[in-house]
């Protein structure tokens, strides 16, 4: 395989690390090796933490699975899913950089129309690096993109934009579709190429998907929890949905901003679309009841960081979704627990320091 | 095949000609016109003859026609850009599709010349989604679908009322923007369909837009017009403000609103360094009116679009009419428009 020249610095190289989660094996990682090769990793191996996961070799990485999630967390590791791949977010949680890109390890890099690869990576920091637009919508999408730029009647006083807190990356071949998609169009592959990195207006809500995802953690970090997915839980797959509302709500509310679009990677693996709808079920019903309650969600002003808001927002779910299921009674308790854990692990002093110790051999374990 | 046909015979094309020899331009979009029923309204200030090749299925509208339908006593002013208007109004047909007459087909990806009217229409006969953001957006499009997580209950969307496209070579810049970038043209062939979300605000560009005029008709209205409106788009805001009322009165009324192809390709004209002295006061105008746009809210009798802009025009009036005698001036215009339509417009 050939390997292309490698870049003389790797923009934001020592503030961003890669979150990955797996239950399989990482081969995949061969295939991201020239755009990935010098960042950090940070492994989170789901199910049996007897097995032995190989990392391919060259790759400066930490690796935590069930056994280091509790060791780090003791009581508070009730709030990282097992057997889901919501239990990513446990890397973003011990995570001490600025910015995290996270991927699934069945997504490969894809082509453009040219043929070039494209360096996903790459695309994500571009997309957190300069302002997104929410207040008013661009007609010819991000105007920060060589070769495009804010149309006729967009507002002045609005062309500063907002930092970008989120960049939503999507996928050529197998298509992100829920389960009953899935059964009705099982052949459906994503061949189209949109040249087209956009922000999310304020005020509207998306599903974000947690394949191809980068944000930045210093804005938004405290949001991203993947809530109670998985084993011993009545849902799967909607760890990432889920995520996706409560960041929206809160980034509306800080005035951050959310892109989607560019960058694709190649999703190859097709997950069994009858594991799906069980696994689904009943998000599929709650989902007619958990939207209403995120598009209707109005902040109060005194929430200015994101762990306020987030803390507030499992008030309100409990509050107004307790009664369709005790499961959000949980999910509100492992919100709050979530949080506690950020802080024990992001005190504001170590924050401010930024980065942490960084390894140039690789790791079998964190220590 | 009987499906397409009726749609055909439902379409009418209008084209504002602020160019008098429209051979060149006919000709090009032949291919594409030359099915439909097109409506040419010459820009009343225009004073050469019009030329307009044969083959074409048409009516062509100049001054005299205007003055005829509309009357004297009137505050609305059809000149320039804003002629295309007359055609709206003297539309018969279910849905416009209207583009500037220095635009060409594009071309896509592939090396296809694009059928903007047959896009338009797609758009304008599919579904909108605007309650929630699909991320693989229209999702009706062929090889696409709604995503994981998208609410079931949002799948069947709403009516589209307002296609809006783009434009290859000169995009829509306004003039700051274009004398900083003299060079900078769009080359970006974005294959995507999405619609504009409810309650997020937009600008329009009428130099590539179709719409459902049975739906929507009345609410797009040559309101707003710069004391030094010229005969260049970087010199107008018309569409603008246009489009801005359009949107919100599809968000009160749950209408759809989309963007993106088709795309036409816009031919160099202009110089945008001698546009910035007549198009500043038109930037700074939209500044004031966007915290406007963003908090009005229509009455919940109002529920046809001639409804809500009488009462867009209520609310210009009290909170912009002070500010500025343009904003004055444009709620009577519209005031006067709803009069209009009711007695032209409505068939």
């Amino acid at each position: 395989m050939a390997h292309p020249v490698t870049p003389v610095s790797p923009p934001l190289k020592d503030e961003l690390d890669i979150v990955i989660p797996t239950i399989r094996n990482l081969d995949f990682l061969e295939m991201w090796r020239p755009f990935f090769q010098h960042y950090h990793l940070i492994i989170v191996q789901d199910g049996d933490p007897t097995k032995t996961i190989r990392v391919p070799d060259g790759f400066d990485y930490e690796l935590f699975n069930r056994n280091d999630v509790n060791r780090v967390l003791g009581p508070k590791a009730s709030c990282i899913s097992f057997k889901d791949s919501a239990c990513r977010c446990f890397g973003f949680l011990v995570s001490k950089k600025k910015y995290i890109f996270t991927i699934d390890d069945d997504c490969f890099v894809a082509k453009d129309p040219s043929g070039k690869e494209i360096n996903a990576l790459a695309q994500h920091i571009q997309n957190l690096l300069t302002p997104s637009t929410p207040f008013f919508f661009n007609t010819l999408y991000d105007p920060y993109r060589e070769g495009a730029d804010f149309v006729r009647g967009y507002p002045f006083s609005m062309r500063e934009g907002a930092p970008t807190a989120i960049s939503h990356g999507l996928w050529l071949n197998i298509p992100d579709y829920d389960a009953p998609t899935q059964l009705v169009k099982p052949l459906e592959r994503n061949s189209r190429y949109v040249d087209a990195v956009m922000t999310i207006p304020k005020g509207t809500l998306f599903p974000m998907c947690g394949m191809n995802l980068g944000f930045n953690r210093e804005l938004i970090g405290p949001a991203m929890y993947f809530g109670l997915m998985g084993d011993g839980q009545p849902i799967g797959r909607y760890d990432d949905m889920w995520a996706g509302w409560c960041a929206k709500v809160i980034c509306d509310h800080l005035n951050l901003g959310v892109k989607t679009g560019l960058p694709y990677i190649w999703h190859s693996k097709a997950s069994n679309p009858f594991v799906n709808l069980k696994k689904e079920y009943k998000g599929i019903y709650w989902q007619e009841e958990i939207i209403p309650f995120f598009q209707s969600i109005v902040l109060p002003k005194e929430c200015t960081t994101v762990q306020n808001c987030y803390i507030e927002l499992s008030k309100k779910v409990k509050e107004k979704l307790g009664s369709i299921d005790p499961y959000f009674q949980k999910l509100g308790d492992a919100m709050v627990t979530w949080i506690e854990a950020w802080e024990e692990l992001n005190p504001p002093a170590q924050a401010a320091q930024s980065t942490g110790v960084k390894k140039e051999e690789p790791s079998t374990k964190a220590k | 095949m009987s499906q397409a046909n009726i749609e055909k015979s439902e379409i009418d094309i209008v084209i504002g000609a602020l160019h008098s020899d429209l051979t060149a331009f006919m000709n090009e979009w032949k291919p594409v016109f030359s099915q439909f029923h097109l409506i040419v309204v010459k820009d009343p200030d225009l004073s050469a003859e019009l030329l307009i090749p044969e083959g074409f299925n048409l009516d062509v509208y100049t001054k005299s026609d205007i003055d005829r339908v509309v009357g004297s006593a009137t505050s609305i002013l059809f000149s320039g850009y804003s002629c295309r208007y007359f055609g709206y109004l003297v539309s018969r047909k279910k849905y416009i599709i209207s583009v500037d007459d220095d635009c060409v087909p594009a071309r896509d990806n592939n090396g296809s010349l694009v059928d903007a009217v047959a896009q338009h229409i797609t758009n304008l006969t599919t579904p909108a989604t605007p309650f929630f953001f699909n991320t693989l957006y229209d999702p009706y499009c062929k090889g696409a679908d709604f995503v994981r997580g998208y609410p079931f209950s949002l799948r069947s969307g709403v009516t589209c009322a307002l296609s809006c496209g783009l434009w290859l070579n000169l995009a829509d810049y306004d003039a700051p923007t274009q004398a900083l970038k003299p060079e900078q043209r769009n080359s970006r062939y974005v294959d995507a369909v999405l619609t504009v979300p409810a309650r997020s605000l937009m600008p329009v560009s009428g130099i590539n837009i179709a719409f459902s005029r049975e739906l929507l008709g009345p609410a797009l209205i040559p309101a707003l017009r710069l004391a030094g409106e010229g005969k260049l788009r970087w010199e107008t805001v018309e569409d603008v403000w246009s489009g801005m009322c359009a949107k919100v009165i599809c968000d009160h009324l749950g209408l759809g609103v989309k963007t993106g192809l088709p795309y036409v390709w816009r031919n160099e004209r202009g110089n945008a360094i001698e546009s910035l002295r007549k198009e500043w006061e038109g930037v700074k105008l939209m500044e004031e009116v966007v915290p406007f746009f963003q908090s009005v809210r229509l009455p919940e009798s109002a529920i046809t679009a001639e409804d809500c802009v009488v009462e867009m025009a209520k609310a210009v009036k009290e909170q912009l009419g002070q500010s500025d005698p343009m904003f004055a001036r444009a709620a009577e215009v519209m005031v006067e428009w709803v009069k209009l339509w009711k007695k032209v417009g409505s068939s």
